[in-house]
């Protein structure tokens, strides 16, 4: 099936609107529906919540797989500590508790892809209980970053100094004992 | 301090003062999401630990901090609404959460609403465009409830949230903003689609869905994972200064190219303002917004900048059910709108 929108691309994003029992289908490429998207998501139409977009989304799963379309799964994901299945976190939109990033990690990924521009990892603040070696561990890697491109210009004092540098953090980190 | 002085006053006093880029920016706003580790999140939760949840994060921070704590099931329908018209709550805390409460200062520059979507959503306003200001006062209050508490975070994944939207910084800054001269040259629709494929977002003024009210516009940002908070707030600063240029420009075409028209544009909604005797929240929030137009580019001089922010909360259907001390019908309600409007505007005026 061909993007409805490019007229180029394949389609490979589905949704189904149902307005009054009308039903409206949507057949769009990933470049598309991401555009398309967020217009559905920003509009002001309370028949079309974040809610059911998210729904929409998620249900997708990985839409890149190889592999062929399989039978519903036996085993049921289910979060251990509150019980919510993936399902009805794809329902409702919402997890039940902290675990649940645990438990749908596999998921997730691709989810948080496309809710968040393509960001999976956090750069922001962190906690002041486990800040200290979260910190080290991120500056560690603005180091190698550096250290590559030191390296590439053959500035081999610099790199030589940013890799001492990287050294003593690491001890650092290996003292504070970080809780992973 | 008392639940009448919240319910009762339109203008929090944080909006006394005039911040920063004030003749288009309203306010500013940070909000931070947090889940404590050791609880379900607050759809699941039961009602015992509810209460204790809500027992260890007020006292936490009223260590630090002068707060009032108001629990939704203590608060009558009508007094909730009045809490979301002026922002301080959410509709969802006041309608939909169970066991919700929120903490308010004195000022009501902070609230922080427990058991809404997340555990806890710390927010904080700040007259003008103060976002760095105010991204610091959230953050000091961040650290002092977490002082007592336990977040959940992920080295990854950074602070978990009931929605995937909100994960990561758990970061909502946004800006209140007035555009009446974007509006009446039609640049708007141009400019939104632009801010959206920035990673930002424009709404109206209550929020998601809700109308732009008054040519009332919220902007904040839409991601919240992958980039730190100062550079979120940063971004959103940048956007905020450009679009207060394409205002101010608006604003200088349209009174060099065609001043009658707009003099008597601003003129007429202040006539209805002055003289109505029946008007719906969207007209006088059409007028209001002309009238304040007028004011910043300086037609009107006898009437104070702040009478927007405040008649247009003091207009809203829950405050007038509040004044008038018990449920209005619509058409009721118009007529106490038009007349509350006319006995400000003329106490305005004789001052």
């Amino acid at each position: 099936m061909i993007c409805q929108s490019c007229k180029e691309r394949p389609a490979s994003l589905h949704f189904t609107k149902a307005i009054n029992g009308e039903k409206t289908e949507l057949h769009l490429c990933e470049k598309c529906a991401q555009e398309k998207g967020e217009q559905y998501m920003f509009s002001e139409h309370p028949d079309f919540s974040i809610g059911n977009l998210l729904g929409g989304l998620f249900n997708l799963n990985t839409p890149f797989s190889s592999q062929p379309a399989q039978y519903p799964q036996q085993k049921v994901l289910k979060c251990d500590s509150c019980q919510t299945t993936f399902q009805q976190f794809v329902n409702r939109g919402k997890f039940g508790c902290a675990h649940c990033y645990e438990a749908f990690q596999d998921q997730l990924t691709p989810i948080l892809k496309r809710l968040q521009n393509g960001n999976t990892v956090h750069t922001g603040k962190i906690p002041a209980r486990i800040g200290g070696t979260l910190y080290l561990k991120r500056e560690i890697a603005e180091l190698r970053g550096r250290l590559q491109q030191a390296i590439a210009d053959e500035e081999f004092e610099l790199a030589a100094d940013i890799r001492d540098q990287i050294r003593s953090l690491e001890k650092k980190v290996l003292s504070e004992g970080g809780e992973s | 301090m008392s639940l009448e002085k919240f319910i009762n006053q339109a203008v929090s006093s944080w909006m006394n003062n005039e911040g920063p880029q004030a003749d288009i920016v309203l306010s500013s706003r940070v909000r931070l999401a947090r889940n404590l580790e050791d609880y379900h999140f607050p759809s699941l939760l039961k009602a015992d630990q509810a209460e204790e949840m809500i027992a260890r994060i007020s006292e936490g921070v009223q260590e630090k901090y002068l707060l009032e704590l108001l629990k939704m099931e203590d608060l009558s329908s009508l007094q909730k609404r009045v809490l979301v018209e002026k922002h301080l709550i959410s509709p969802y805390l006041a309608d939909t959460s169970a066991y919700g409460a929120v903490l308010l200062s004195e000022s009501e520059d902070i609230s922080i609403m427990v058991n809404e979507e997340d555990h806890i959503r710390i927010q904080c306003l700040s007259p003008g465009l103060q976002l760095k200001e105010t991204l610091k006062k959230a953050n000091d209050l961040d650290d002092a409830i977490e002082a007592k508490v336990k977040y959940a975070f992920d080295e990854q994944r950074g602070y978990l949230t009931s929605c995937p939207t909100n994960v990561g910084t758990g970061l909502r800054a946004s800006v209140m903003i007035h555009l009446p001269g974007l509006i009446l040259t039609q640049q708007l629709n141009r400019i939104v689609p632009a801010i959206s494929q920035l990673g930002f977002v424009v709404r109206g003024i209550y929020g998601e869905g809700s109308e732009a009210l008054g040519n009332i516009f919220q902007i904040s940002n839409q991601l919240t994972l992958g980039k730190s908070e100062a550079d979120i707030v940063e971004d959103l600063i940048s956007i905020v200064h450009q679009i207060i240029a394409h205002e101010q420009s608006a604003r200088e075409a349209l009174a060099n190219t065609s001043s009658i028209r707009l003099e008597d544009k601003v003129f007429r909604s202040y006539g209805v303002l002055t003289n109505s005797r029946i008007i719906e929240t969207k007209e006088a929030a059409q007028c209001l917004s002309d009238v304040r137009l007028g004011i910043d580019i300086g037609y009107i001089d006898n009437v104070s900048r702040s009478i927007l922010n405040e008649l247009m909360i003091l207009t809203q259907p829950g405050f007038l059910q509040q004044y008038a001390g018990g449920p209005l019908r619509p058409e009721e309600r118009d007529i106490r709108r038009a007349a509350l409007i006319r006995e400000r505007l003329q106490l305005e005026e004789n001052c």
